[in-house]
């Protein structure tokens, strides 16, 4: 609840990482969401996802546009700088921060009117060009702080909390997302956590774009009956094609699955994406294959979720920008400003 | 119907031309006339009147040329008009002396320019109707299409040689140097030498023919003197392109829009000569060509955030779409540089024009109570200047920072100061507080006015495990950046935003006062590329015996010194290029003066504002006043 002070008094048991942080260090202040919304799980699934991956807090800039899931960077990783940027435009800002220290885990936390309606146009081309960054998109298929108007992820067809039927064909990220390049996207449920945390953290660990649309919820104004994003809708509707064991690069294999039913990729980091498949032939490699089952599925109503595809060669703005190791905000004075004797020598051609 | 005979100087015209000539006048000047080009846009004429321009320069006679170009790729007229000057009067002077009509579309329109007793060179190839010429110039026809048609074959090759011909004739007739010529193309075809013959014998042709049938045909000479000395040659989006290199960009967005298309690109060329680590041939800089400026100004403010210096470069229509944004950099105190090479609006407007019409917006730009910092550079050199300075205010302020540059001085190459850098300065990366700090226990409050300037510290992501990190928002704060709705949070931070402001006027560049040779009651204000228009017509009127103060303002906020200025004087001319007077507007608002004192004097048709437009407006007003008596007597 918003007006209780968070405990600052710890259980001195907690469970550390192996940097020596519990849960705790990766809170930030009191959300002040609704009771139930889904959002909340996510920011906690984010603290867990951080949490074991042992990441230092303050090696995360997280970033996000205008609404109810862009307020959520200040209820988790207090001690991260965070950007709560204009409306649909995270994107040009993160870009923006990753190009000014490629060193940062950069996390952009939108929503689908934040992401699919003001700033589809920046969410386009922030994958496009693969900034190195992961990109969760808290999607709920209504504006929340504006009290329950439809978004652009809205299905057509599904009825408001005041009985008004959406006619408008709906936008979906994730195939967007697959036709404008991205290496690494999943979908998933807030109400999952299970299958969330594991993409989050195969997320942080990809280099290039990674983006996870997760279906979240409103519990104020879109959770009832004849909605294609409340909880039991979701539930019941929702078709995982594989679930992902994240495992980081030291961690040993033990292999208890039958074979076939497993399919492994390594990242550039060396970090392992072990799925388990979930879907006969589902191949998350493959990105026309992927489009093709998310349509065929949505067309029957089913919410297509789990590690949809992945390209773990992928390269990022860095790399086609041919920028140097060193973070641009790190360059001194001398690798910046060539001096007065190259000025000169330029002031004698300019004649 | 054809060219009456005596106007004609045709292959077969040897006398012909002195017929014509004798009737009419004939202006005599030497180093100080008008040449205008008319040609068509994308027929490869730009480098042909550069070449002429510079081989003027390098005669030691200053030049000052300037592209009139159309909103195009190929096809419709463009002009290139040089104005040489041993004077040095660097702004147009308006009026033609000489006219290279080579476009048939704009050929009536063009003579129509021509000053009494001037002289139109055209391509006599096929005959003019007598109808669509002026009884009252001196033609100078040269068969340009059928001598290139007999000597080169490509037909592409062609029109091209044509151009560098024009040049050959004008250089016989107006007494430059050929030596000169043949060394620009040695250098400009520096590598490719196989353009360079080609090249030469179109010159020679022109000039031999010139030589042979056309002795003495134009009264307008250029004689060599010393009179550009040390000075440069550059545009104004390549001067300020290199102040970024200098001021320490590294992150560069953009949108491409005429007129400021070029500083980014001259922004990537210098960075390839400059910015290129040796040993990995990776790039110490990042440039990227956004999706539209929203987007562009996003990156900037972004990378401004993480410490990296950053900017952006756009005209009037990217300002309004940045709009939003730049609300954000000012609130949430994101430093932010902005170069606006202005051009004609309001809309598309003139986008090929040049104006001084965007301060008003840029100035205020964004909902709310806003206010921004202005720099107003006159020229190239201080396009240079004013960017690497822009990044220093930036960081130190913790704001967007606007250089308000336009078309006349971004893309037309000027004459000015060689550009200087002191290798002992340093960026001021203003105040960030660091790990060290930090670890001592100092406290940071990101909007807390610790030191009285209205001027808070910042952190940067990643600089501290447990402590400095805080959250950037567009909405109010309290001084430790904690979300608040109170209404004494938000005056705090508006009220200490405008005390940072004030703080701002002294870090600015001053304005820059000359007193009148004699104790004047009458004052002058001017800003941006209205500087050399301004000089010459100060002189004029001084020789009239009308004498003003000038202050020439370079920024906003306006330092305490504009307000004594205009104080000083009963009345101020405020000159500008725009409809609404916009800096008037300004000063009246900002530093609450009687409006009735400054009077404005208003240029916006979107040429360059010239010398005899500033000398009759003034003239006509200083009359009416009754101050002083004026003597008779052309303008200028």
């Amino acid at each position: 609840m918003t007006y209780l002070a968070k405990p600052k008094l710890h259980h001195p048991t907690l469970p550390q990482n192996s940097l020596g942080y519990t849960r705790r260090d990766y809170e930030g202040k009191i959300s002040t969401l609704c009771a139930g919304c889904g959002h909340d799980s996510i920011s906690a699934a984010i603290i867990q996802a951080c949490w074991e991956l042992a990441i230092e807090p303050h090696r995360v800039a997280k970033l996000s546009g205008i609404g109810c899931s862009s307020k959520t960077p200040d209820y988790f990783l207090g001690n991260s700088h965070g950007f709560n940027s204009v409306h649909g435009r995270m994107p040009s800002v993160l870009t923006g921060a990753n190009l000014a220290n490629r060193d940062l885990i950069y996390l952009g936390v939108s929503g689908d009117g934040d992401s699919a309606s003001i700033g589809l146009g920046q969410f386009a081309h922030l994958i496009r060009r693969g900034v190195n960054m992961t990109y969760i998109v808290e999607n709920n298929g209504v504006y929340g702080l504006t009290k329950g108007q439809f978004s652009a992820t809205a299905d057509q067809g599904s009825k408001s909390k005041r009985g008004a039927i959406n006619r408008d064909a709906p936008i979906d990220m994730v195939s967007l997302a697959l036709q404008l390049g991205v290496t690494y996207v999943a979908r998933s449920f807030s109400g999952d956590k299970e299958q969330l945390v594991p993409l989050i953290k195969g997320a942080l660990n990809h280099r290039g774009s990674a983006l996870i649309d997760v279906i979240s919820p409103c519990v104020a104004f879109n959770n009832h009956p004849g909605s294609t994003k409340s909880y039991d809708y979701v539930r019941a509707h929702n078709d995982a094609v594989n679930r992902l064991d994240f495992m980081p690069r030291r961690e040993t294999i033990v292999t208890d699955y039958r074979p076939g039913a497993v399919i492994e990729i390594t990242q550039h980091d060396g970090s392992r994406l072990r799925l388990r498949k979930l879907a006969d032939g589902y191949d998350p490699g493959d990105r026309l294959a992927a489009i093709s089952h998310i349509h065929q599925h949505h067309a029957r109503g089913e919410i297509v979720t789990g590690l949809l595809f992945v390209d773990p060669a992928a390269d990022d703005l860095h790399e086609h920008l041919n920028t140097v190791e060193t973070p641009l905000n790190r360059l001194a004075e001398a690798d910046l400003c060539p001096g007065s004797a190259a000025l000169e020598a330029l002031n004698a051609e300019l004649t | 119907m054809s060219v009456p005979d005596e106007g004609r100087a045709g292959l077969a015209g040897k006398t012909a031309t002195t017929s014509a000539s004798l009737r009419v006048r004939k202006i005599k000047a030497i180093n100080d006339f008008v040449v205008k080009f008319a040609n068509v846009n994308g027929s490869g004429s730009a480098s042909a009147n550069e070449l002429f321009a510079r081989s003027i320069l390098r005669m030691g006679v200053p030049v000052s040329p300037r592209n009139i170009f159309p909103s195009n790729i190929q096809g419709l007229p463009t002009w290139y008009e040089v104005r040489v000057t041993e004077q040095g009067h660097l702004g147009r002077r308006g009026g033609v002396d000489l006219m290279v009509a080579m476009n048939p579309q704009t050929w009536d329109s063009d003579i129509q320019e021509i000053e009494p007793g001037g002289y139109l060179l055209y391509d006599s190839t096929k005959p003019v109707p007598a109808a669509r010429l002026r009884a009252d110039i001196n033609l100078v026809g040269v068969p340009l299409t059928e001598i290139a048609s007999s000597k080169f074959a490509d037909p592409k090759e062609r029109q091209l040689l044509k151009n560098i011909m024009y040049v050959g004739v004008l250089t016989a007739l107006l007494g430059i140097e050929p030596e000169v010529i043949a060394q620009l193309l040695g250098e400009q075809y520096k590598g490719k030498d196989k353009l360079i013959k080609p090249n030469l014998d179109a010159f020679m042709t022109g000039l031999h023919y010139a030589r042979e049938w056309l002795e003495g045909a134009i009264a307008l000479k250029v004689e060599r003197r010393g009179n550009v000395g040390d000075r440069i040659f550059i545009e104004g989006n390549a001067a300020a392109a290199l102040g970024c290199v200098y001021g320490g960009a590294t992150v560069c967005a953009w949108y491409p829009i005429t007129p400021s298309s070029s500083l980014a690109e001259s922004f990537q060329k210098y960075c390839r000569k400059y910015r290129v680590d040796a040993a990995s041939g990776k790039n110490k800089y990042a440039i990227v060509q956004a999706e539209d400026e929203l987007a562009s100004i996003g990156i900037v403010i972004g990378a401004g955030w993480n410490g990296s210096r950053s900017f952006t470069t756009t005209s009037g229509p990217g300002v309004s779409l940045m709009s939003e944004f730049i609300g954000l950099a000012y609130f949430a105190e994101v430093p932010a540089v902005i170069i606006d090479v202005q051009r004609g609006g309001p809309s598309t407007g003139m986008p090929t024009r040049t104006q001084q019409s965007d301060l008003l917006a840029c100035a205020y730009a964004s909902h709310g109570d806003t206010k921004h910092v202005l720099l107003l550079p006159e020229d190239p050199h201080e396009c240079f200047e004013f960017s690497a300075a822009a990044f220093d205010l930036a960081d130190r302020l913790q704001t967007p920072i606007f250089v308000m540059s336009d078309l006349d001085i971004g893309m037309n190459h000027r004459l000015c100061a060689p550009l200087k850098w002191d290798d002992s300065r340093r960026l001021d990366r203003g105040k960030v507080m660091g790990a060290a700090e930090l670890d001592a226990g100092k406290d940071f409050g990101r909007y807390l006015d610790v030191d009285g300037d209205g001027i808070p510290f910042r952190t940067l992501p990643g600089a501290h495990p447990t402590r400095g990190a805080y959250f950037t928002r567009g909405s109010t704060k309290d001084a430790y950046a904690r979300y608040s709705e109170a209404g004494a949070d938000y005056l705090y931070n508006m009220e200490r935003l405008l005390k940072k402001f004030d703080t701002a006027k002294k870090l600015v560049p001053q304005p820059i006062v000359r007193k009148a040779a004699q104790k004047t009651g009458f004052g002058v204000v001017y800003y941006g590329s209205t500087s050399p228009a301004m000089s010459e017509a100060l002189g004029a009127l001084e020789q009239q015996g009308v004498h003003l103060d000038r202050m020439r303002v370079r920024a906003f906020p306006f330092p305490s010194s504009v307000k004594s200025f205009i104080s000083e004087h009963e009345t101020v001319f405020i000159v500008e290029q725009n409809r609404d007077a916009q800096l008037r507007s300004m000063l009246v608002n900002e530093l609450e003066l009687d409006p009735a004192r400054l009077v404005p004097i208003l240029h916006y048709d979107g040429t360059p504002i010239t010398a005899r437009f500033i000398v009759k407006a003034i003239a006509d007003r200083v009359q009416g006043s009754n101050v002083r008596p004026l003597k008779s007597g052309k303008a200028a």
